[in-house]
């Protein structure tokens, strides 16, 4: 099942696009990070995913088929919007009780049990709560509900390194326990970088990247060889993105494990944030997986955007 | 992408029954709990000083009566004095007239506008209500409410106008008040709690549009004192049709729409005569004592023309159209109102964020 499944999805503001052609399928199980820098799309998509935003092409369906925004959609779905916009004026009791009232499921005790841990007083109002405190309420709220899966949006921004990891921790104990299924927003790649288990990666509104991450590491590699070469290889491989030293040149490549190594050059696995970065710094490089897919659906996007 | 796609296990929750409505009851009733309470204190307060005004009103008017029992009496006209000084500021309704839409402007504008601009509406939303549902379930029991209020409030209004309209008044020189003066008619009968739902409805729908309460709040009352004023001074006239008559002597509690004259079955002029037609006919002036213990100078002019073959036509709406009028205007407003309000969860349901 895929939590969220895309196609040929696009959002427009006025008259720029927040989105493109997006194509994705996220499968069920991961802790999927969507990364990428301000502006790149990843708050639209999520919001399309979660049915606040009506596409302007394409569609958009979240787990296993149930149209983004359907009843059935947002009863599977734990929302946490960018910021963690909550009542003010109400305590945090209330909001428990709001949001049990709002919902078909809501497990009180968890709710009570996880904020008692955090220290979050049942009648402190949500506005005197400090950040990471309103971070967790709003995460409580949402893992309260019981969800399939869990939409979180720029969760950490706010927060500083010990709220970033209880955060963390919190979101990693309901997959273990409940496998729920996580897509998770940033644009600051090394916070998600021991959580994640599956990467998009977005720029200018496209995604440049999808897949499982240790499929992504496992077909990249950091080529470094004499920088007098370089220009030669990069003909004949994949390159994503090429630095180049005086002496030396470092190509990161597409390749699998066992592609042969020109002679007089080395082979490095990358790193998630490496990698990523090489990706970004290439906007207009994009690796979906899957390229039979991408090649079979590129005549009727292309058919449906005129 | 549907290969890749694998089928969704069967679910419990194939046949997913939506969240009752009544767990919504709580939840509107604790996020506008505030709202209707200031409603409350306003009214509350409101009704208090009516009360005391419709006493003092009420007894000075019970006085002139007395008063005014012969119309000679040497009583009568200070008592009139004082009767018609008592609260005059209340007289012609217009400060009354600014309730409802200072009930439905901020008790209606920031339902939406309150969500979209603090950025809550991204959490309300999103849960397994249904935004749409989610709408109607706070702004349909919060109309409800207020209009119920306010009916319940026009009953007092009802009350403390009650002496302009008593029976014995003709003593008084009150003729000219008709119930369907600009002022009164709507704060009278159903009108108020119909005016008070309609400025709601404007608000939710300017706070769905605008998204920020302030702006929302101005725009309602922009809007409102545009449709109050169009209703008073075109449409309510036309309500029904006017009835036209010849006859000089009309009620003093009928509303006077229009009037012209006529000679020889052919159209003269409208309204007052000219004044070369007066110097002709009426160089003395009208014949007879003018003012509150006589005749009116209209009728008076009339008799001085009506000898030379001119004829004064009325049309005008008798007061016994004043119910008819009220679940007129009544009607129509509700069902503006109606429309606003699937207006507005129509928006909701649709405007993308």
């Amino acid at each position: 099942m895929n939590v969220i499944e895309t196609s040929g999805l696009g959002k427009r503001y006025g008259g720029t696009w927040a989105l493109r052609e997006c194509t994705v399928a996220v499968p069920a199980g991961h802790v999927a990070a969507l990364v990428g820098p301000n502006g790149a799309g990843k708050t639209t998509l999520l919001n399309l995913a979660a049915g606040l935003a009506a596409p302007s092409a394409g569609g958009v369906t979240v787990l296993g088929g149930r149209p983004a925004g359907s009843p059935a959609a947002l009863d599977g779905i734990g929302f946490v919007a960018q910021d963690t916009p909550m009542y003010k004026n109400l305590s945090a009791r209330d909001m428990l009780h709001l949001t049990r009232n709002l919902n078909r499921r809501f497990d009180q005790a968890y709710a009570e049990a996880r904020l008692g841990e955090l220290g979050i007083p049942l009648k402190r109002r949500a506005g005197k709560l400090s950040g990471g405190q309103q971070a967790q309420l709003a995460l409580t709220l949402a893992l309260a509900r019981r969800p399939r899966l869990l939409v979180l949006d720029e969760p950490m921004a706010m927060l500083d390194p010990i709220a970033r990891h209880d955060f963390m921790a919190l979101v990693m104990t309901a997959m273990a326990a409940d496998g729920v299924s996580v897509v998770l927003s940033s644009h600051v790649l090394a916070e998600l970088e021991r959580v994640a288990d599956y990467l998009i990666l977005m720029s200018r509104g496209r995604v440049q990247l999808a897949g499982e991450v240790d499929d992504l590491l496992a077909s990249h590699r950091m080529l470094t060889g004499p920088a007098a070469e370089a220009d030669r290889y990069a003909e004949r491989l994949m390159v994503v993105h090429a630095r180049r030293g005086e002496a030396q040149a470092h190509l990161l490549v597409r390749a699998a494990a066992d592609d042969p190594v020109p002679p007089g050059w080395e082979a490095h696995p990358v790193g998630l944030e490496e990698l990523a970065l090489a990706y970004l710094r290439e906007p207009s490089t994009t690796a979906l997986p899957g390229p039979a897919r991408g090649r079979a659906r590129s005549p009727k996007l292309a058919s449906g955007r005129r | 992408m549907t290969a890749l796609s694998v089928p969704a296990p069967p679910e419990e929750d194939t046949s997913l029954r939506p969240v009752p409505w009544r767990r919504m009851a709580w939840v509107t009733w604790r996020q506008h709990r505030v709202t209707l309470a200031s409603v409350a204190v306003f009214l509350g307060a409101l009704a208090v000083l009516l009360y005391l005004a419709g006493r003092q009103l009420r007894s000075a008017h019970a006085a002139a009566i007395a008063a005014c029992h012969s119309a000679s009496s040497l009583a009568c006209p200070p008592a009139i004095i004082a009767f018609n000084g008592t609260n005059g500021f209340l007289a012609n309704g217009f400060m009354l007239q600014a309730v409802p839409v200072l009930i439905g402007a901020f008790a209606g504008a920031p339902v939406l506008a309150r969500e979209l601009e603090t950025g809550t509406f991204r959490y309300a939303w999103t849960q397994g209500f249904g935004r749409w549902r989610w709408a109607v379930a706070k702004l349909v029991p919060l109309a409800f409410v207020l209009a119920a209020a306010a009916g319940v409030f026009s009953l007092l209004l009802n009350w403390y106008y009650q002496p302009y309209f008593a029976a014995g008044n003709q003593n008084l020189s009150l003729e000219e008040m008709t119930p369907f003066s600009p002022g009164l008619f709507d704060l009278r009968g159903i009108g108020f709690a119909a005016w008070t739902l309609a400025a709601f409805a404007i608000g939710a729908l300017a706070g769905m549009l605008i998204r920020r309460v302030v702006p929302a709040i101005a725009a309602t009352l922009a809007a409102y004192t545009a449709l109050a004023f169009a209703a008073g001074a075109w449409l309510r006239q036309a309500y029904l049709t006017p009835v036209v008559t010849s006859n000089l002597n009309l009620p003093g509690s009928a509303w006077i729409i229009s009037q012209w004259w006529t000679k020889g079955g052919k159209f003269a002029f409208t309204g007052f005569p000219p004044d070369s037609l007066l110097n002709r006919f009426c160089p003395h002036g009208p014949p007879g004592p003018v003012g509150p213990f006589g005749k009116s100078k209209a009728v008076s002019i009339a008799e001085c023309l009506t000898p030379h073959g001119y004829t004064q036509w009325t049309s005008y709406q008798p007061a016994s159209r004043f119910w008819p009028f009220q679940w007129i205007e009544g009607g129509w407003l509700l069902a503006l109102s109606v429309l606003l309000i699937a207006a507005t969860v129509w928006l909701v349901r649709r405007r993308a964020a």
